[in-house]
């Protein structure tokens, strides 16, 4: 085409980058690449490599290793050996190092920028102004924390080595996400990323050299999904953290279930896009272009579900369609491009699949009316109208340039649609009217809620998920509490029995018990009154008078139930004696207590305030019947009377501790590089089941409990196993204290059973457990199925008088994650 | 297309015949004020800002493409000068640039010298009309004059209609009005419309380019809103500023306004003009307002029937941008003709 044709057409025209100095860092290296172990290049031990292509066009860029088990020990080596002087570095040492890396990062950023792109297919506009701009910021974000770590997070230790593996959407943005906090708070890491996707992780490792960071810090093994699974089957890592699909995400959790690390998962999404009639349309629509046609749709929180109100739905659909067709689409550098090709065929196939499903089901396809490159992985920009909730296509990620479309009438039920989902990484809400947006925002269950806006990130806001999108968050002070553990509290290494055992196969079954044996029933507890807290009475005295009998009941939804299996079980001494007798709980009483703490969410909106106020009332009539509560405790436990006092005055204590937590934890506004407020909010898991352990019956129930509602969550609580009338004894003081009912759910029996059926339920949120290392791991292994979060002892008993250990931030922690809300201003 | 370029044969011949038509759509007609249209206007600025500051940037133009896009650029800019010492002879001297914007040789290397390449048009105060005519004789290029009490707008609303009858008379086919910013902040939107219907009816045949002064309108829902009124009671184009407030054309507006136009048009089937003014100096800012003119409009809207950019120093940057195109040097200022 000559000037003059041009001139007419006023066509666009090829803007390319040249790849030149990303080839000439590609043939310095002979196009071929080893593990990065121990800060040298090591060839991989089975001597297999991986072949990396070009997307766009499906050349053959490089050869990387296919490391084996053998190369991820050698990498795992290498990391323990540097944790032992990383981790004993000052922040202020690490801090320094993480400021070259993002120093280097910035040196080298057209280099990352053209190589991402030739990799992945994602368009140069892309990589150069976001992907890679975010990896420098995420360093430096870092850096600080580093730097402020000992003040910061000074109840906090490092993990110790983390595994990490990485997607291929955003390789080196993702790497970032992992290593930067890893590394500033004194962990160590060996990182796989994907097979699709190793050449920027790969300059990163020279980067590092670069930088001067020590040897065995940063250790980055290519290779396929072995790679992947021989990380996560290695027993040494401290910690496993993975973003990608919620099906390998699940694997994960099963297979690192019980080893006593830690785990941070960011999977996949269904994100919706909640358009109201009275917002920008155009502004709305621009938006979209971020949300779904950004990196091809290839985006764990794209927003792929657009909600749109009937009122403006056909005007609004008309300008998403027109806006499709000036897309452009086309070879990952050309500079004017939108979208480049999907990162490879089987990519394609999987997209193509899901649409022609899509199309089975009755949906409409539009695609956008725009040159498609023929040669390439590429998938036009689609949209599918006519799709209904109960679609294949709008409750399945499709991880592709496909945008899925429904209406709805008003914003309780946008709400309704928008939560209707397996998922919950992000939202978006499109309304000028503040009072409406901020509703939204708040009660959509997401991780990240962009009001006017999509797809922000910034390192100081933690990106995560809510429901089965995964849990933990990277970025912001919230991120950091992935990569450390509380310092009294050192990684257990919990002895299990092998999976097929005996202790494995009959966990969470059991029979409901008989009266206890005879000669020991009916025991008088006036009697240990009188023996002043003696432990271990050997005299079974004869009652003086016959106490009316009492038989604790459940306590589900603010009333006493009946078990519904009508089995009861003896609660007995120490000696043996029974001291009394409490329901045998089974399924379906956890069925209805879920029940009764799914219908009293309101907990969760009241005000700090008024929780608090609720708190303190327990407190205080916990206080007025102070006496009666320890000669339970003695009589169960065997304990003195004095120390169960002791108990009793903590318990209250307790109470009072988040009581005053109840008003004081509901977030920050985070210091992105948004134009407004991001406003990170803490918001209570939801519903909790909780299963105590059997030391401190009573104030291990409370300093579970407590911190739970006060941060407004509602629980189902199996009470210690052993001595549950501490709990049985509680019905009395909650039904006094005017907490609304549902809030707190009680079911006395086998905790292992009743933990089973908790676990397994897929309206419950979040699972403590606190019993043996079996029960710890099947807890862990049984959640993966909604990816509910966990929080077990795996059989170690804690110290529950103990600040930290019992009232610690740990537990504000686990009570909670955080939802941030980004609000751009400007009017 | 609506430029037919037959009666001109290279820069400046001169022909007999009358000027051909400014453009060969049809004028918008207006409609009766829509009040209901008007108030459901909806701007978000951080989305606006965000597309603004992106869209530059998902657009590059490279090469013989850049070359063609300024070119084309040329012929949309309103060459202006708006100064309360202007003279016959700076104005003859911009009228001799307007006529041959671009040095012949750098024409000739890109294989455009017999293309016809002039700007859209010289934009000069009441005062300067019969000169700038004068001075342009024989060429197609028209006259534009800013009225109506240009740049505040504030004289009798009387004394500003006779301004435009006045310019008008003199030949200047194009009158760039400026509209009432009180009416705006105020919400009056039918004083709004009455006003500019009435410069409309006073243009006659002269096509009215309606000034906002969106510097001046406090928010981006505000100028979407006036653009809408502007429309409604008549005007051939919309134009972001006089150049004479703090805050002249910007990206953000020029979202603002076409999105505004491209509604109208929908909604009406009339293609309404653009025309961003004041603080457009390089070429690259040409080429990101003609990228926003495709994207938001469509090709149909980059030519100079329906887009102009108001500027007085823009066509310097871009002739050394083409000078470097042709000859791989980059020019020096001194070999770039006045203007």
């Amino acid at each position: 085409m000559t000037v003059k044709d041009y001139f007419e057409s006023l066509d666009y025209a090829p803007a390319p980058e040249s790849p030149s100095a990303a080839n000439a860092w590609l043939d310095a290296h002979d196009r071929k690449f080893d593990l990065f172990i121990n800060g040298r290049w090591h060839a991989p031990s089975g001597g297999k490599t991986l072949v990396t292509s070009n997307p766009a066009n499906g050349q053959k860029i490089a050869e990387v290793a296919d490391a084996s088990a053998e190369d991820v020990d050698a990498a795992y080596q290498a990391a323990r050996t540097a944790f032992e002087s990383w981790s004993a570095l000052s922040g202020h040492a690490r801090a320094r190092y993480l400021y070259a890396i993002a120093r280097g990062i910035q040196r080298h950023q057209r280099l990352l920028a053209v190589l991402e792109s030739m990799d992945n297919g994602k368009s140069i506009r892309e990589s150069r102004d976001l992907d890679i701009p975010l990896v420098a910021r995420h360093f430096y974000h870092h850096a600080g924390w580093a730097q402020l770590m000992e003040t910061e997070m000074r109840d906090y230790a490092p993990v110790g080595v983390v595994g990490q593996v990485i997607p291929w959407n955003f390789p080196l943005l993702m790497l970032a996400w992992k290593i930067a906090p890893a590394l500033a708070m004194g962990n160590t890491v060996v990182l796989k990323p994907a097979p699709f996707t190793n050449l920027s992780a790969l300059l990163f490792a020279e980067i590092c050299a670069e930088a001067g960071l020590p040897a065995g810090v940063v250790n980055i093994v290519t290779g396929g999904d072995q790679t992947g699974a021989a990380i996560t089957a290695h027993p040494g890592f401290d910690k496993i953290a993975f973003t990608g699909s919620t099906n390998v995400g699940r694997i994960i959790r099963r297979v690192t279930a019980g080893r006593g690390i830690k785990l941070s998962l960011e999977l996949g999404g269904k994100s919706p896009y909640v358009v109201f009639d009275d917002c920008d349309p155009d502004g709305a629509v621009e938006g979209l272009v971020d949300a779904i046609w950004f990196n091809q749709g290839q985006v764990c929180c794209a927003g792929s579900r657009l909600l749109v109100q009937e009122s403006i739905a056909d005007r609004f659909i008309d300008k998403v369609r027109r806006r499709m067709n000036m897309l452009r689409v086309g070879d990952s550098l050309d500079k004017a491009v939108d979208m480049g090709p999907v990162v490879a065929p089987v990519q394609y196939e999987t997209i193509e699949r899901l649409v022609k499903k899509g199309l089975a089901e009755g949906a409409v396809l539009y695609q956008a009316d725009t040159a498609i490159p023929s040669h390439g992985c590429y998938y036009p920009p689609s949209l599918l109208t006519n799709v209904q909730p109960a679609s294949t296509v709008a409750q399945e990620e499709i991880f592709g340039p496909v945008l899925v479309a429904m209406t709805f009438r008003t914003p309780a039920e946008a709400i309704e649609l928008a939560n209707n989902t397996r998922y919950g990484l992000a939202a978006s809400v499109w309304s000028d009217n503040i009072n409406l947006a901020m509703e939204v925002a708040r009660a959509v269950k997401a991780g990240s809620v962009w009001v006017n806006s999509t797809n922000l990130f910034d390192a100081a806001s933690g990106f995560g998920g809510y429901r089965e999108s995964g849990f933990g968050r990277e970025g912001g002070k919230e991120g950091l509490y992935e990569y450390t553990r509380p310092k009294w509290h050192p990684r257990p290494h919990p002895e299990l029995p092998g999976k097929d055992s005996a202790a494995f196969k009959n966990w969470g079954r059991a029979t409901p018990p008989g009266p206890a044996p005879l000669n020991q029933v009916m025991s008088d507890e006036s009697q240990v009154m009188r023996k002043n807290g003696k432990k271990h009475s050997t005299q079974h005295p004869v009652p003086s008078t016959f106490s009316i009998d009492r038989t604790a009941k459940m306590f589900i939804g603010g009333k006493q139930k009946r078990p519904d299996g009508n089995y009861s079980r003896p609660v007995l001494s120490p000696d043996g004696r029974e001291v009394g007798l409490v329901g045998d709980g089974n399924r379906k009483d956890i069925r209805d207590a879920v029940s009764a703490a799914r219908s009293a969410e309101g907990w969760g909106f009241r005000t700090g305030h008024q929780r608090a106020q609720i708190l303190y009332y327990i407190a205080e009539n916990l206080s007025a019947r102070a006496e009666e509560f320890a000669r339970r405790i003695a009589a169960m436990t065997g304990v003195t009377l004095e120390a169960a006092l002791h108990e009793v005055e903590l318990s209250i204590s307790r109470w009072f501790t988040w009581a005053a937590w109840a008003d004081k934890y509901g977030g920050v506004v985070q210091e992105t590089e948004l134009r407004g407020l991001t406003i990170a909010l803490t918001e209570p898991l939801g519903t909790i089941g909780i299963a105590c352990p059997d030391e401190a019956p009573l104030l291990a129930f409370v300093s579970l409990v407590a911190p739970a509602v006060a941060r407004g969550n509602t629980v189902v609580v199996v009470p210690s196993q052993a001595h549950p009338l501490a709990a049985t004894d509680f019905y009395q003081v909650l039904e006094t204290s005017d907490l609304p009912a549902g809030v707190v759910n009680i079911v006395t029996g086998d905790r292992d059973h009743l933990t089973k059926t908790l676990v397994e339920h897929d309206d419950i949120d979040g699972m403590w457990y606190f019993g043996s290392a079996v029960g710890s791991a099947m807890v862990e292994q049984l959640s993966a199925y909604n990816m509910k979060r966990t929080w077990v002892n795996y059989g170690e008993p804690r110290d529950w008088a103990d600040e930290q250990q019992g009232a610690g931030h740990e537990f504000l922690h686990q009570s909670t994650h955080v939802k941030n809300i980004w609000v751009p201003m400007g009017e | 297309m609506a430029r037919k370029t037959a009666a001109v044969n290279g820069n400046g011949v001169k022909h007999a015949a009358a000027p051909k038509p400014l453009t060969e759509i049809e004028r918008n007609p207006g409609m009766p004020l829509d009040l209901g249209w008007v108030n459901r206007a909806r701007v978000n600025r951080s989305a606006a800002e965000r597309r603004a500051k992106t869209l530059p940037a998902r657009r590059s133009v490279k090469r013989d493409a850049q070359a063609a896009w300024l070119l084309k650029a040329v012929t949309c800019i309103d060459l202006t000068t708006l100064s309360g010492d202007d003279t016959p002879s700076n104005v003859q001297r911009l009228c001799a640039k307007a006529r041959s914007p671009i040095r012949e040789d750098i024409l000739e290397a890109l294989g455009m010298a017999d293309a016809g390449i002039t700007v859209g048009a010289v934009c000069v105060y009441h005062q300067r009309v019969t000169d700038a005519i004068a001075a342009l004789q024989g060429t197609d290029i028209p006259v534009a004059a800013v009225s109506t009490g240009f740049p505040a707008g504030l004289s009798p609303f009387k004394q500003r209609v006779e301004e435009i009858h006045a310019s008008v008379e003199a030949g200047a086919r194009e009158i760039d009005i400026v509209i009432t910013r009180e009416y705006v902040l105020r919400g009056e939107w039918q004083k709004l419309y009455d006003e500019v219907k009435a410069f409309r009816e006073a243009c006659g045949d002269a096509h009215m380019k309606s000034i906002l002064a969106t510097g001046e309108l406090g928010t981006l829902t505000n100028v979407a809103k006036a653009s809408l009124v502007a429309m409604m009671a008549g005007a051939d184009f919309i134009k972001t500023s006089t150049g004479k407030e703090s805050v002249n054309a910007t990206l953000e507006v020029s979202l603002v306004m076409t999105r505004a136009i491209r509604e109208y048009y929908e909604r009406t089937g009339y293609l309404i003009g653009y025309k961003p003014a004041g603080g457009i100096r390089t070429a690259k800012d040409a080429l990101n307002y003609l990228a926003v003119m495709r994207e938001e409009l469509g090709v149909r809207w980059m030519q100079p029937d329906l887009f102009r950019f108001g500027a007085s120093g823009l066509l310097t940057d871009i002739e050394r941008q083409l000078s470097h195109h042709v000859t791989g040097r980059y020019a020096a200022k001194h070999h770039i003709p006045m203007g």
